[in-house]
């Protein structure tokens, strides 16, 4: 979900890169606040595995592929704040170094793949749960649901982008993007349990680390 | 120096890395939208390439360009949310 350069306008890159550049301020508050010792590793594993596991594109339907966003399995693990400070960094090293998102789009792209999915895959994972109650199957259920949601909720951003952008009417992206991120989103959700049940049979301690 | 559990969860991620030939080439959601509703063709071109596409520059074999692109990105992004944590992390606090 990568927005290259020349897909956006002016007003919607210089809006969004004003939104993100306060969501990161912002967390890195918070982050300031709350990181403790046992928070640092878990940063720079979820930093590799995310930029890893997205450049593994699985295919949805003919001809099209979706990969992990991270943004969900993040902040289910680390916190919303902290999950979009690594967001952050794996957009600006995808963009910087490997030319994967424009750099005029790098606004749009930390609000949707880092704000919008760290907070919509975070909240919805802990009403799932608490509606469940804590449990192994809640905390996938909640995982993939909360994942499905981010990658969902992304989609909308981006098509309500595009078409602020006059590139193509809302009635148009709005539909199609919703439609084909539906189905990536199952393999979000899939990735996300597997990783969380993962977590909870190794290292479940992790689990309870206070969230930033 | 003892293993730690964040020692095998680096590599597993650089596992995955050594995975990345196998990606699907197909366009991603995206890209597909844009090329069904026609504006794929507004996409510039990036101002500066470093290691475009993720394939390493100068390496004949493209899945091998590909694995040094992959696991030279998952190392550095360990090292910029490390260090980010590390900087930023309470000294007083463990978890």
């Amino acid at each position: 979900m990568h927005i290259p350069d020349g897909f956006l306008n002016v007003v919607t890159a210089a809006a969004t890169y004003v939104v993100s550049a306060s969501g990161v301020g912002y967390s890195v508050r918070e982050a300031n606040k709350k990181l403790g010792e046992r928070h640092v590793p878990l940063m720079g594993v979820m930093g590799a595995f995310i930029f890893a596991a997205q450049m593994l594109n699985f295919p949805v339907i003919g001809g099209t592929s979706g990969h992990l966003i991270g943004g969900a399995l993040a902040a289910i693990l680390l916190g919303p704040w902290a999950g979009t400070l690594i967001m952050a960094c794996v957009l600006i090293v995808q963009c910087l170094i490997f030319q994967d998102g424009g750099i005029t789009a790098l606004g749009a792209n930390v609000f949707n793949m880092g704000l919008v999915a760290c907070f919509v895959g975070y909240y919805l994972y802990r009403t799932v749960t608490a509606l469940m109650g804590e449990s192994r199957t809640s905390r996938l259920a909640g995982g993939f649901a909360g994942a499905w949601a981010s990658v969902f909720v992304a989609a909308v951003a981006c098509a309500i982008e595009l078409a602020v952008s006059g590139k193509s009417p809302l009635g148009v992206a709005l539909p199609a993007m919703a439609g084909v991120h539906a189905l990536i989103g199952i393999g979000e959700g899939l990735i996300t349990a597997a990783a969380l049940s993962f977590v909870t049979a190794t290292r479940a301690d992790l689990l309870e680390l206070q969230k930033v | 120096m003892k293993l730690k559990w964040w020692h095998l969860g680096l590599l597993m991620a650089l596992g995955l890395a050594i995975l990345s030939p196998l990606a699907s080439p197909w366009p991603d959601g995206l890209e597909r939208v844009a090329e069904n509703k026609g504006f794929m063709d507004v996409a510039l071109k990036p101002a500066f390439e470093v290691i475009p596409d993720y394939v390493f520059p100068g390496v004949g074999n493209e899945a091998l360009a590909t694995i040094l692109a992959g696991l030279m990105g998952t190392l550095i992004l360990f090292g910029l949310s490390y260090g980010l944590g590390a900087l930023l992390r309470r000294r007083d606090r463990i978890g």
